[in-house]
């Protein structure tokens, strides 16, 4: 019996340890290029406003309104996405997703339309 | 009292017509219908459409939206009345890389009758985990349709004008049983999407295989999305070209004696979610009816299932 509770304890955090990598694992495949990209509409309002009616258009249903994630959809304001991630890093995830864990991709957006997107995002203030 | 020409009879098939539906079919009817509306209003969403009414891009559903869609397509034939087809189409992004589809078809020919003529269910995989120049999609459809359809899905074999000769009564005794295969070929560069699809069908009751395709490019009037809400925003409109036609069968492959398309293709994505497409198609030989005129009108929700349970746990609380 006893045990069977240290196999839990060694197996659960490897579990979350595991759980956390994953989620974050696409900031890893993102090519040297496309990582270093910037973005063209950087400190536009405007580009923050469209981002933000696209953002309720095509995200809100997963992300939430507020963009802290919704029913185990990540949040668009953890540390991962506000200080990990460069503009270019984000740009790769909307354009090609992440089929196997649900997330679509977003090349049928304009490219425009998805640096407004990506404005919008880091306009948000950060929270864990 | 006899039922008048044009007057829709879906139910012929079984023998009922309109006259002996249950009294309270209706009801029953609206009942069912009426949670999809309310989580309809509910649940909007913008689908991103291509406007084009036979050839498929490389997009998938996003996973959980249910998209409510309806096509239509009139020409008149040489030889025959003007008909008009329908399809009604439920497609519903089950992951991120696989969309099932179910279409129910339907035609109407004036002074002939309104009939179903069958259904379709159609599957589409992304098979790669990243976006590529030119990005390949595999579909599979089965089909169990009469030989009055005229929905116009796609053009395959030697389909042509003459296929549209003969009342509904007499060509729906035909039943086509069929496996439809696609490549859909798509890519997306600087705005512009461009999509091929190569087709290749058999009547699962015998017959050679039949080949056709379908090419279409579009791309949204304006790039940048507007920084305010608008109704008739250029970057809500979407425009290009589409064309399809039947590269005849396993014995006779070619363009010999086949029919081919050809015409612009145009939508608008309305504030409210909906999206309204449009496009007149032109016959390019004797072997293609004149004309054809399609327009569409399609809406998509949100998470479905997640607004379902919304609903369901709001009547509870209740």
């Amino acid at each position: 019996m006893k045990s069977r509770w240290l196999v839990w304890i060694w197996l659960l955090p490897s579990l979350l340890f595991l759980l956390g990598a994953a989620a974050g694992e696409w900031l890893t495949k993102v090519p040297a290029h496309e990582h270093q990209k910037t973005n063209p509409l950087k400190d536009q309002h405007e580009a923050v406003q469209a981002g933000q009616l696209l953002f309720a258009e095509h995200c809100v249903s997963c992300h939430g309104q507020d963009a802290e994630g919704k029913k185990g959809r990540p949040s668009l304001r953890s540390s991962r996405v506000q200080t990990e991630a460069t503009e270019g890093d984000l740009h790769w995830l909307l354009v090609n997703g992440s089929p196997r864990r649900g997330m679509p991709s977003w090349s049928r957006l304009p490219d425009p339309q998805l640096w407004q997107l990506i404005s919008y995002l880091k306009s948000l203030t950060p929270k864990n | 009292m006899e039922s008048l020409p044009c007057q829709p009879n879906f139910f012929e098939d079984s023998g009922a017509t309109l006259k002996s539906w249950h009294p309270r079919l209706g009801q029953t009817l609206l009942r069912l219908l009426l949670p999809v509306v309310i989580i309809a209003i509910g649940a909007p969403c913008f689908a991103q459409e291509k406007p084009y009414f036979v050839t498929y891009t490389h997009e998938m559903e996003e996973p959980g939206n249910l998209e409510i869609a309806m096509s239509n397509v009139t020409g008149k034939p040489q030889s025959a009345d003007r008909f008009w087809g329908t399809a009604m189409e439920l497609e519903y992004g089950a992951t991120a890389w696989w969309t099932t589809e179910l279409y129910l078809d339907g035609v109407s020919i004036p002074h002939d009758s309104t009939i179903f003529t069958g259904y379709r269910w159609e599957n589409r995989f992304y098979l790669l985990s990243r976006q590529h120049w030119i990005n390949p999609v595999i579909y599979v459809e089965f089909e169990d349709i009469n030989g009055a359809d005229k929905s116009l899905r796609e053009v395959v074999g030697h389909d042509g004008d003459g296929d549209f000769a003969g009342s509904n009564a007499e060509t729906r005794q035909e039943k086509k049983r069929e496996l439809e295969l696609k490549i859909i070929l798509g890519s997306n560069f600087k705005g512009w999407n461009v999509s091929e699809n190569f087709i290749a069908e058999k009547n699962l009751g015998g017959g050679a295989w039949e080949f056709g395709y379908a090419i279409a490019a579009s791309r949204p009037l304006k790039l940048l999305a507007g920084s305010r809400k608008c109704m008739f925003c250029l970057d809500k409109f979407a425009a290009g070209v589409e064309m399809y036609g039947g590269l005849g069968d396993r014995h006779t492959f070619g363009l010999h004696n086949t029919s081919h398309y050809f015409g612009p293709v145009v939508n608008w994505k309305s504030p409210g979610g909906m999206t309204l497409s449009f496009g007149p198609q032109f016959g390019l030989n004797d072997f293609s009816v004149p004309r054809l005129y399609r327009f569409g009108v399609s809406y998509e929700i949100n998470q479905i299932f997640r607004s379902m349970s919304f609903f369901r746990s709001q009547r509870e609380g209740q």
